[in-house]
């Protein structure tokens, strides 16, 4: 079954910040998060397919993580904070069930 | 005039009118899925004190399949002192498992969101865990509905 | 709100008191101003009578359902509350309701509220609304104080009559555009879906409110949260709050981008907005409902006024929560609301309120207004005009449980699908009929035009059927108001069943009897079920108002007794 490329879709709510200041990432990743709990029209279970793991990094260093189930609405959307130290790279992984990851980023400065 | 119904039509109806869930057939009330044993394992056993965590959801469902799911953690997440993970469960589903988050100091606050699947109406529920293995919950109902008929 | 009840008995009698004093200030027997014309017609000048006080006034009208011209409308016998709404305004309907705000019997006043009399009243008072009679309440009112004048439109205003049906709301949009309204908010109107909703509101011309309503995704504003315009020197802030359960009391397919809600903290943190930003007196225009704006009045500060809407009530005092007045003005253009404020330093020092019912042969049409309706109607003037049968007794809606004219929708359903059962939804717009009266096709488009109209036929368990209506009636007689979406019970035929409002939900509804047979529905055995305005895509069958007038076209008369297969315990 083929699904559409994932493309993510990354928002910080600000690009320039003061050490210590609160970031807020609010992030979303088209996948269809197939539950492995339906069934098709001939009765038989259409196999699990989720993102299970999502990580933020900053530079590095991971500052927020999360692992998914089911449960977890297609297309999923995942928000939250991290408090900004240094500049850098603000890296977002998922992680598919298959091994394969969606990887998105963006930038932060910090003065 | 009289109006005849297509067998085609008859069906489409039928299809149309059960929602369409991503869990398949909801069927029967679940009288209890795993919920109490992944609080279980996640706590080690101990007992969750009510507090601290706030967990936001509507209490009306608008659409089953994608529920806004919304938390924060009273903590001030330092080294010494902050919030290492938060599970989220849902009794009411066919597993209840929807996710735990990881935070550390580095998260700045402990607070998170998404958007999660409810099968019916059902009890969402957060439990946190603190660095010195404390543990704090919070429980909230929200309601699915078939929904129309309103107006 | 341990003391509600209290609250509520002391607030009506301070109210009671500051409209007595504001009647008898306008030169009228005061606590009894109708009693003079009782027996006679009222004049345009006694309907529009007014002491005015203070530097902001607030004109209000909702819930018109786009209904251009006057209507009979019978208000509900029935209308429960439940939890600490039971037995409070606007749970409270007839001559209690009468009895409760010393309206006398046989008053405009009383004909406008309640169903008392209704059908004799009719024929003394005539019919209410009318856009062309209210443009000249509002013209009326901006006459005489100027730019004090604040007009708010609650919504529903786009939807529900054959041509703005036809129009896609473009007839109303037309007509409100010469009433230039302040803003707006929504309901019916999200049911001409994204892309139509966003062209009027491109080139609508006044601010389209919805606080409430986000982008799906990343939760930006679809629309504006809110507005601030300068009246008698008082900056006004205005907050416009959409039905909070659109999506799933319409259908989500067609709007699918956008997400609902109260979102009670970012309408705090908009009203906080408002007031940090300068504006003195700050409304909340809410399309909630009037038990949800209840509950929220005590929890959302800062708001000083609440125009309601959406459950289609009509107050004649506003009732106070804490510092907030909430006011209800009905529907259908039955009731113009005007609301005289005194803002100094931020705060109301002072007020006076009068719901002015449109009596449609008292009250002259607006010349451009009536024009302009008539430019949109006469494509259509003809058809309408069409008599597709009669009725022997008062056709209505309006209540908690099926009226005459659902029992009329019902069994059309049964009769031209074939039906054991039929459904037609709790909506709670719909003029009424007179005894006597030819049933033209306005008449059932009126009570049925909307963008969804298939009428379905397909099997149901009597599980099912049973789910279905325990759902619905947790919608309504759930204690909790956030919970409930506003609307009435789902109207029934063939069918017949016990309700215990008190209960929860699945718990209320029991013995389920197919009418026909006599019979218990049994929770597996498949029945034949007909209905309408299915929220689901692709629902098909004919659209609701042919079944209606391929029934009507074989009955030619109907008369239906409004006896009810529905027994009502725990209210």
């Amino acid at each position: 079954m083929s699904t559409p490329a994932p493309r993510p879709r990354i928002r910080l709510d600000k690009k320039d910040a003061k050490k210590g200041d609160l970031v807020e990432v609010k992030a979303l990743v088209s996948h269809i998060m197939e539950s492995g709990q339906r069934k098709d029209k001939d009765g038989n279970l259409i196999p699990r397919k989720i993102i299970n793991k999502f990580t933020c990094e900053v530079n590095g260093k991971v500052v927020f993580a999360c692992d998914l189930e089911p449960a977890v609405s297609a297309n999923p959307y995942m928000q939250f904070k991290f408090r900004a130290e240094e500049s850098g790279k603000v890296v977002l992984t998922w992680i598919d069930d298959d091994g394969s990851k969606i990887v998105g980023e963006d930038q932060i400065t910090v003065s | 005039m009289t109006m005849t119904v297509s067998r085609r039509e008859a069906l489409a109806l039928s299809a149309g009118a059960v929602a369409v869930l991503a869990f398949g057939s909801a069927g029967p009330a679940f009288a209890k899925n795993d919920s109490d044993d992944l609080i279980k394992a996640f706590t080690g056993g101990k007992t969750p004190t009510k507090g601290k965590v706030r967990l936001d959801l509507p209490d009306i469902a608008e659409n089953g399949n994608t529920v806004p799911l919304a938390f924060s953690v009273e903590s001030p997440m330092t080294d010494a002192s902050h919030v290492t993970d938060v599970l989220i469960v849902a009794d009411g589903n066919p597993r209840a498992g929807v996710a735990t988050f990881h935070f550390s100091p580095r998260s700045g606050v402990a607070e998170a969101a998404t958007r999660i699947r409810l099968a019916e109406t059902q009890n969402v529920i957060a439990v946190a865990k603190m660095n010195d293995g404390s543990l704090f919950m919070d429980t909230r109902q929200v309601k699915v509905t078939i929904g129309g008929c309103g107006g | 709100m341990p003391t509600g009840r209290n609250a509520t008995r002391r607030d009506l009698l301070q109210f009671g008191a500051a409209t007595a004093a504001a009647l008898a200030a306008a030169g009228l027997d005061p606590g009894g101003w109708t009693r003079a014309f009782a027996q006679q017609r009222v004049s345009e000048a006694d309907l529009l009578a007014f002491q005015p006080v203070g530097n902001v006034t607030l004109v209000h009208i909702t819930d018109i359902h786009a209904q251009l011209m006057p209507v009979w409308f019978r208000e509900p016998t029935v209308n429960l509350g439940v939890g600490e709404a039971k037995g409070v305004p606007p749970h409270v309907t007839g001559k209690a309701l009468l009895e409760s705000y010393k309206i006398p019997a046989g008053s405009p006043l009383a004909y406008a509220l309640a169903d008392v009399d209704f059908e004799a009243l009719a024929k003394t008072y005539g019919r209410v609304g009318g856009l062309d009679r209210v443009a000249t309440i509002v013209q009326a009112i901006r006459a005489e104080r100027g730019d004090r004048v604040v007009l708010l439109d609650g919504g529903d205003t786009w939807q529900n009559s054959w041509t703005s049906l036809a129009t896609k709301g473009q007839d109303m949009v037309d007509c409100m555009a010469l009433l230039k309204p302040d803003a707006m908010t929504a309901h019916w109107e999200f049911t001409l879906g994204e892309a139509r909703v966003k062209e009027i509101v491109d080139s609508l011309g006044f601010p389209f409110l919805c606080q409430n309503v986000r982008e799906s995704e990343f939760q930006d504003e679809v629309f504006k949260g809110s507005t601030v315009v300068e009246r008698g020197g008082v900056k006004v802030g205005i907050v416009g709050q959409a039905l909070p359960y659109t999506p799933i009391a319409n259908p989500r397919w067609m709007i699918p981008n956008w997400s609902f809600g109260i979102r009670e903290k970012e309408l705090q943190a908009e009203v906080d907005k408002l007031r940090a930003g300068g504006a003195q007196l700050v409304v909340l225009l809410s399309h909630n409902g009037f038990d949800v704006d209840r509950k929220l009045a005590g929890r959302v500060s800062g708001l000083d006024v609440i125009l309601t809407g959406h459950t289609h009530d009509a107050l004649p005092e506003p009732l106070k929560i804490g510092k907030t007045l909430l006011v209800a003005s009905g529907s259908h253009g039955k009731f113009v609301s005007r609301l005289d404020l005194d803002v100094r330093d931020g705060a109301v020092r002072d007020f006076r309120y009068r719901l002015i019912p449109v009596l449609a042969d008292v009250i002259k049409p607006d010349a451009a207004m009536a024009a302009t309706i008539a430019k949109h109607r006469a494509p259509h003037a003809k058809m309408l005009a069409e008599e597709v049968g009669r009725t022997e007794t008062t056709l209505y809606r309006r209540g908690n449980f099926n009226g005459t004219l659902d029992d009329v929708i019902c069994e059309a359903l049964i009769a031209e699908r074939d039906a054991e059962i039929s459904l037609s939804p709790g909506f709670r717009w719909g003029p009424s009929l007179l005894p006597g009266q030819a049933i033209t096709r306005e008449d059932v488009y009126n009570a049925t035009a909307m963008t969804y109209p298939a009428a379905y036929r397909m099997a149901m368990t009597g599980a099912r059927l049973k789910e279905i209506l325990e759902d619905v009636a947790d919608n309504i007689f759930n204690p909790d108001p956030y919970l409930q979406q506003g609307g009435d019970m789902v109207r029934v035929g063939g069918l017949a069943y016990t309700i215990d409002v008190g209960k929860p939900i699945g718990s209320r509804i029991g013995d389920l009897t197919l009418t026909r047979t006599g019979q218990p529905l049994a929770a597996d055995k498949d029945y034949t079920v007909a209905g309408w305005a299915s929220v689901n895509e692709g629902t098909e069958g004919p659209a609701i108002w042919d079944v209606v007038f391929a029934h009507l076209g074989r009955k030619k008369t109907v008369a239906p007794t409004g006896a009810s297969t529905v027994k009502i315990v725990g209210a």
